[in-house]
């Protein structure tokens, strides 16, 4: 029996390949139907829904202008009109992330977004969000303005009390400044790709019915 | 702008004016995505409400 032609579709030799088992995976767990769906079930009507979308959309407009301001500098940031506008883009776009992700974490909570094998989901999503808290820390700390220094010398304390002032030096702009521009934006990126294609893999949670049960 | 915000202080609940506005917003604006019509399009659903 050829190796097509297998139950499994794999030879012995095949299934050591480790590319060979994760496309397998993939087209079993995230298939292309899935990813892109044309069609969303009835229950999708709802400007609920629209609430982590629009999350995302945010967090591409903070992306853009954050590469932007990464590549003028603070002189810019601060001294010209452009930049100001800049940075005043990427700050907006910040509050209108976190706005919408706290309005998505609402509406997940209240129809219980964790049912039907989603817990995952879910706690990627608790994850994101304490992430996403850390890297606007990190941010208003790299500033580079009275504001950030204010925010700087007042919360030192905390992390000194915290016990990881020693690691996580909220007076040193370079690491500070590091962590918000290239570590946790692509720690933030990464969990929601994940986060997004849990969601369609697995489809959006159906509504709770008036006895408390899933509807069919 | 270089002025100090006011701020609300009920008991133990200490919350600035701009803080509590964006909260109420935040309310208000879930309460609106709950009742408003959804532009539903033509045959865009797996499943038709019975």
């Amino acid at each position: 029996m050829s190796a097509a032609n297998s139950p499994e579709g794999m030879s012995p030799s095949d299934a050591s390949s480790w590319t060979l088992r994760t496309r397998k995976f993939v087209e079993r767990n995230v298939p292309m139907d899935h990813l892109l769906p044309q069609r969303q079930p009835y229950y999708v009507g709802s400007w609920v829904y629209v609430f982590g979308v629009i999350t995302i959309a945010a967090l591409i407009w903070v992306v853009v202008s954050g590469v932007v301001l990464s590549f003028m500098g603070p002189q810019w940031w601060h001294a010209s009109s452009v930049g100001r506008f800049f940075n005043g883009l990427h700050f907006w776009s910040v509050q209108l992330f976190f706005i919408f992700m706290v309005l998505h974490l609402w509406g997940q909570y209240f129809m219980a977004g964790w049912r039907d094998g989603r817990a995952a989901t879910w706690m990627i999503g608790v994850v994101i969000f304490a992430a996403s808290i850390l890297t606007a820390f990190t941010g208003y700390l790299s500033q580079q303005n009275f504001d950030s220094q204010f925010i700087a010398i007042n919360a030192k304390d905390a992390m000194n009390a915290g016990g990881i002032g020693a690691f996580f030096n909220v007076l040193n702009f370079g690491q500070m400044y590091g962590l918000h521009v290239m570590l946790l934006p692509i720690v933030v990126t990464f969990l929601v790709v994940a986060h997004i294609v849990m969601v369609r893999a697995r489809g959006v949670v159906k509504p709770i019915d008036a006895e408390g049960g899933t509807r069919s | 702008m270089d002025t100090p915000t006011s701020y609300l202080h009920w008991g133990f609940i200490l919350i600035s004016v701009p803080n509590l506005i964006v909260i109420g917003g935040m309310i208000v604006l879930f309460a609106i995505a709950l009742v408003a019509p959804f532009p539903h399009s033509q045959g865009g659903e797996d499943v038709r409400r019975k």
